[in-house]
């Protein structure tokens, strides 16, 4: 698909695209439907206020605090609001925990439904038709091209955002990082890891 | 609808090639594609679920060819006419005569209060569940010309449910402007070998969300 093959894609769609876009927004604009400081302040928003730190954030206590743990797992919406992270594809959150016996993988297979709140905008790959049609039907061949060969013993649990529960995946503590703060454990939780698609780094 | 946007289980599409440190965007027009759809969205002319079926009815050979924010850019394009917000001439022209700002145009000072609240779904009701966790039920075996979010590969299935999420918007109907519709919501677990037999992965488990009105008796 189209962004999986990047130098492809700069030849048949990029420049047209750019033309396209440049002459709606223009167009939205003098008829009073757009204003380009509004464009600029959403941009600005998922470029540096909402991204995967925040679900790193989330992840990070609720390795270090057993309190907001059990309330990330009770009411996730109201937990990862209590930490100031809600609104637009956010409005309801569930926190899926993975266990020894058990891996949880998110996909939206009919659109691109995705955590905006936690993770900000989604990744190419999560929204191509390769990883929504085929993750539903053999996760692991999926995984591997991520790099991530799950124990035989860990079952797969995937999770078909269908409906507009936004879901978070809680990745298991690596080992070696007792005593850490939740800062220095945030540094190791990838956005992949809270998809399903990898796992947290482990400690140098 | 049975459409190109109705993917689980589908077959051809190749490897998934994750990027190594992807950029947000991969180019300039692409943030400004994100920008407008929802500013444009902010106008209160459509809902989320019209927008989604915008995108899912553009023909798949332009939903396969196209990548994500292109999908979004040409069902953007599709709403501001069928709203009559933009003309096609217009469109195909590239301009337009000035005009005084619509009465809900997102300006900058909104879009953190906008973007902060989001669009909640969840809908009070007072109908009791038909159902309750660790039920079985089939799903409908329903092929809808419009908007649903049943996908096809669970259509027809058994499953167990697995908790209630309460009322939610419908949008089935809610995309077509017939209304909310709320409905209750439930996680509804299914065996991977119920959904694919013994043609998808051993020990996989899929749930989805899926409403009330999608889910029958077993």
């Amino acid at each position: 698909m189209p962004h999986d093959h990047h130098d492809h894609d700069h030849d048949n769609h990029l420049e047209p695209m750019d033309a396209r876009v440049r002459a709606l927004e223009t167009i939205l604009t003098r008829k009073g439907l757009v204003d380009p400081a509004a464009i600029d302040t959403i941009i600005d928003t998922y470029a540096h206020r909402v991204g995967p730190q925040n679900g790193a954030a989330v992840v990070a206590r609720a390795w270090t605090d057993p309190a907001f743990a059990e309330f990330l797992a009770r009411d996730a919406t109201a937990a990862v609001a209590s930490m100031g992270y809600c609104g637009r594809q956010g409005e309801h959150v569930q926190a899926v925990f993975n266990t020894p016996l058990q891996h949880n993988v998110i996909v939206c297979t009919l659109c691109s439904c995705y955590p905006w709140s936690l993770l900000g905008l989604p990744p190419v790959w999560y929204k191509s038709p390769a990883y929504r049609s085929r993750v539903v039907i053999e996760p692991r061949a999926v995984l591997a091209e991520f790099g991530l060969v799950l124990p035989a013993g860990q079952s797969v649990r995937v999770w078909d955002s269908t409906a507009e529960m936004r879901y978070l995946v809680v990745p298991m503590r690596p080992a070696g990082t007792e005593g850490w703060a939740p800062e220095a454990l945030a540094a190791l939780v990838t956005r992949e890891s809270m998809v399903g698609t990898g796992l947290p780094q482990v400690p140098a | 609808m049975n459409g190109p946007q109705d993917l689980g289980g589908r077959m051809g599409f190749g490897p998934v090639a994750p990027e190594a440190n992807e950029p947000l965007f991969h180019a300039p027009w692409e943030a400004r594609a994100l920008g407008i759809t929802l500013a444009c969205g902010a106008l209160g002319h459509w809902n989320l679920d019209e927008s989604r079926h915008a995108r899912e009815t553009l023909g798949p050979a332009v939903y396969y060819s196209s990548s994500y924010y292109e999908i979004w850019t040409r069902a953007l394009m599709v709403l501001l006419q069928r709203h009559g917000l933009v003309s096609a001439g217009e469109l195909a022209a590239g301009q337009a005569e000035a005009a005084s700002p619509h009465p809900k145009r997102l300006t900058a000072d909104r879009v953190p209060g906008v973007l902060a609240r989001g669009t909640p779904y969840d809908r009070p009701l007072t109908a009791s569940p038909r159902f309750a966790p660790g039920d079985r039920v089939r799903t409908r075996n329903a092929h809808p010309r419009g908007h649903t979010r049943l996908p096809t590969y669970l259509a027809g299935h058994l499953g167990v449910i697995e908790s209630d999420h309460g009322g939610f918007v419908l949008p089935d109907s809610n995309a077509h402007g017939l209304g909310e519709a709320p409905g209750r919501l439930y996680t509804v677990v299914f065996d991977g070998v119920e959904v694919w037999g013994h043609d998808g992965e051993p020990g996989l488990t899929i749930s989805a969300d899926l409403w009330e009105g999608y889910l029958e008796n077993a």
